[in-house]
């Protein structure tokens, strides 16, 4: 047997529980509750593209943080020796571990107004603040749950350059901080491209998150689409039109930032 | 009289208590190429990383120019490494590459430029300067890698076996081209090798060493007419290599006779390594020869033949034009100068006997060699 066969299952996995409900969206996009052609699933989302503003804006968000917190976290794990290397990176992907909704819940009691932070806030006399059901939580939720996919891609790549390198940028007399700029920042881009998909599409998406910490007031497109298959707006067709905008939109951004990654490493489309 | 640069007094380099570089003492003068040359594992590369500043010595003192720089690091030096794997930066450009010491130098974009082709010029890669730098031949990736160092005007270039990854055509032509830049631009080279011949072909002074100790410094003749023990005699050529007695200045003995030879300062009877070097043996007839033996083994190398000769037992090699086929009785004779005479040192009886020697001697001898550089890896 050629290996090439190996793969049928999963072909045959990807045909049915991908490309068709793929196709099934698109066909669904384009036709109304009686089954004809129709374009009025896409004029009708003008009137959410504040739902679309705000899912992208709140994922931007969501992935600079990412950025900001995770890069360093990987830059400073890849200097430590290996096996605390593992150690480190099993902690981070420790908390991957608990059910993601689980998760979820555990910061809507901490963020509730009557929650822990707020309780502790009260013992030393400090007036209670409003974190649920706010932007801000809806964005922390991202934060929190998909950090992880920005640290691993970057440390990945960061402990991959060749410690050569760093000697010759030393020897050329560089110091830490100019061996950063110019040579291990450069190295690590392609890993910070493929965190920003990994941490981006899924924020993106999520209805979850916004659902439980932003208190369903402020929609995301996670819970338009969610509304317009299980929820009360019940319509199909005008769900799978969205998603498939959203995935174009999605598309178009990766296709552009890994163009203007200068495809050293394209990043990972998902 | 030379300039003194370089000075390493009393280094002692240790990695776990295990002791890579054993108190050497030994000085760099300015604009020399000097080399390092021993096996894998024997200090060479220790006692580079130290010049550069990658290492710090477990005890003892680096002087440049006078100044004690143990605590100076790397881009503090007025040195640049070409490093074995060239280390070239992938994200830039053959250009950016050269130019990146300029750059961290703040020197003005104009003088940038102009330094940077005019050292492409240097090493011949004119035309390269917006090429990926890894879509280069190993060859243009070494000459892209000395021009980035040399771009920055340094006292001293330290090449970390820059040649070892080259094919042998390319790696003459590199020799050749690297004696030319360094004579063009005067400056110190300090070039690590574990390969003798290219030792000889390029430097003005060789430093042999082994187990972290310096076994002998000198010209690349010195070195090689008048090795100062079996290791160097053996590792710097091919040598035959004898235990004798001196007699007295100007005469030894060796298989029971006494021969003319043009050394001489040893106590009388004091027992010596002999070293004689297989050119150095004249072919005659046998009734005419000091010695007598039997041929026993032939190689064709080309330029003359390998031929293993057995004297009571011990085998000489004996590189000669003269066809002498395998099982004939012949004589040798050895002119006092073709007799070179070394102290009695720990490595006497471990070099220079051919009689372990068989077809496939070369060959193991070569494998074992890369074996070896893998073993070395780590260090570098």
């Amino acid at each position: 047997m050629k290996p090439k066969y190996f793969a049928i299952p999963y072909v045959g996995w990807m045909a049915l529980f991908i490309v068709i409900p793929l196709v099934l969206i698109v066909v669904y996009a384009f036709s109304n509750a009686s089954g004809g052609f129709t374009l009025d699933n896409f004029s009708n989302m003008l009137t959410y593209s504040g739902v679309f503003g705000r899912s992208f804006w709140l994922a931007f968000l969501a992935t600079v943080i990412c950025i900001l917190i995770g890069y360093p976290v990987a830059y400073a794990i890849a200097q430590e020796p290996a096996h605390r290397q593992r150690t480190l990176m099993l902690l981070i992907m420790l908390p991957m571990w608990m059910n993601f909704l689980l998760r979820t819940y555990a910061w809507m009691s901490l963020l509730e107004n009557t929650g822990l932070i707020n309780k502790l806030l009260g013992l030393i006399g400090l007036p209670a603040a409003h974190m649920i059901n706010t932007p801000g939580a809806v964005v922390l939720g991202m934060v929190y749950n998909f950090l992880p996919f920005m640290i691993l891609p970057i440390n990945s790549v960061i402990v991959k350059i060749d410690k050569n390198l760093l000697e010759a940028a030393q020897d050329l007399g560089a110091n830490k901080v100019e061996i950063f700029r110019r040579v291990i920042f450069p190295l690590s881009l392609p890993g910070v491209l493929s965190g920003i998909t990994m941490v981006f599409v899924p924020s993106v998406s999520t209805f979850v998150i916004s659902k439980l910490l932003g208190g369903g007031t402020d929609l995301l497109l996670g819970d338009l689409i969610e509304m317009q298959f299980l929820g009360t707006a019940y319509n199909p067709h005008l769900g799978s039109a969205i998603s498939l905008v959203m995935m174009i939109i999605v598309m178009i951004a990766m296709y552009l930032m890994n163009k203007f990654g200068s495809g050293e490493e394209t990043a990972v489309m998902m | 009289m030379p300039k003194e640069l370089i000075r390493l007094q009393n280094c002692t380099m240790a990695f776990d208590g295990d002791v890579v570089l054993d108190n050497v003492n030994i000085h760099f003068n300015d604009k020399e190429f000097l080399t390092l040359l021993g096996p894998s594992g024997c200090g060479k590369t220790t006692m580079l990383r130290i010049i550069g500043g990658f290492l710090k010595p477990t005890s003892g003192d680096v002087i440049f120019d006078g100044e004690r720089i143990n605590d100076v690091p790397p881009n503090k030096r007025t040195v640049n490494t070409v490093f074995q794997k060239y280390a070239l930066f992938p994200n830039m450009d053959v250009f950016e590459n050269v130019a990146f010491g300029l750059r961290i130098a703040k020197v003005p974009k104009d003088e940038i430029k102009q330094r940077v082709m005019e050292m492409l010029e240097v090493v011949s890669l004119k035309g390269f300067e917006h090429r990926d730098v890894t879509s280069l031949s190993g060859g243009q990736q070494q000459r892209v890698a000395i021009a980035r160092a040399l771009v920055n005007r340094p006292k001293v270039l330290l090449l970390d076996e820059p040649l070892g990854a080259l094919d042998m055509r390319l790696r003459k032509d590199m020799q050749i081209e690297l004696k030319r830049i360094q004579q063009a631009l005067d400056i110190t080279f300090i070039y690590v090798t574990h390969d003798q011949e290219e030792a000889l072909a390029m430097s003005d002074i060789v430093v042999v060493m082994n187990h972290g100790v310096i076994q002998q410094i000198g010209t690349p003749e010195k070195i090689y007419n008048e090795p100062k023990n079996a290791f160097v005699a053996d590792f710097i050529g091919e040598s035959n290599i004898l235990d004798g007695v001196m007699i007295e200045d100007g005469l030894v003995e060796f298989f029971g006779r006494r021969f003319q030879c043009l050394d001489g300062g040893f106590a009388p009877n004091e027992p010596v390594d002999v070293v004689i070097r297989p050119e150095d043996v004249d072919i005659v007839p046998p009734e005419e020869g000091m010695l007598r033996g039997v041929v026993t083994n032939l190689t064709f190398k080309g330029v003359h033949y390998d031929t293993f000769v057995d004297f009571k037992g011990f085998k000489w090699l004996i590189q000669t034009t003269d066809y002498c086929p395998v099982g004939s009785r012949i004589g040798i004779k050895i002119d006092p100068d073709g007799i070179h005479i070394m102290k009695k040192s720990e490595y006497s009886g471990m070099f220079g006997d051919y009689s372990s020697y068989s077809e496939e001697y070369d060959e193991l001898g070569d494998v074992n060699a890369e074996i070896l550089e893998e073993l070395e890896a780590p260090e570098a």
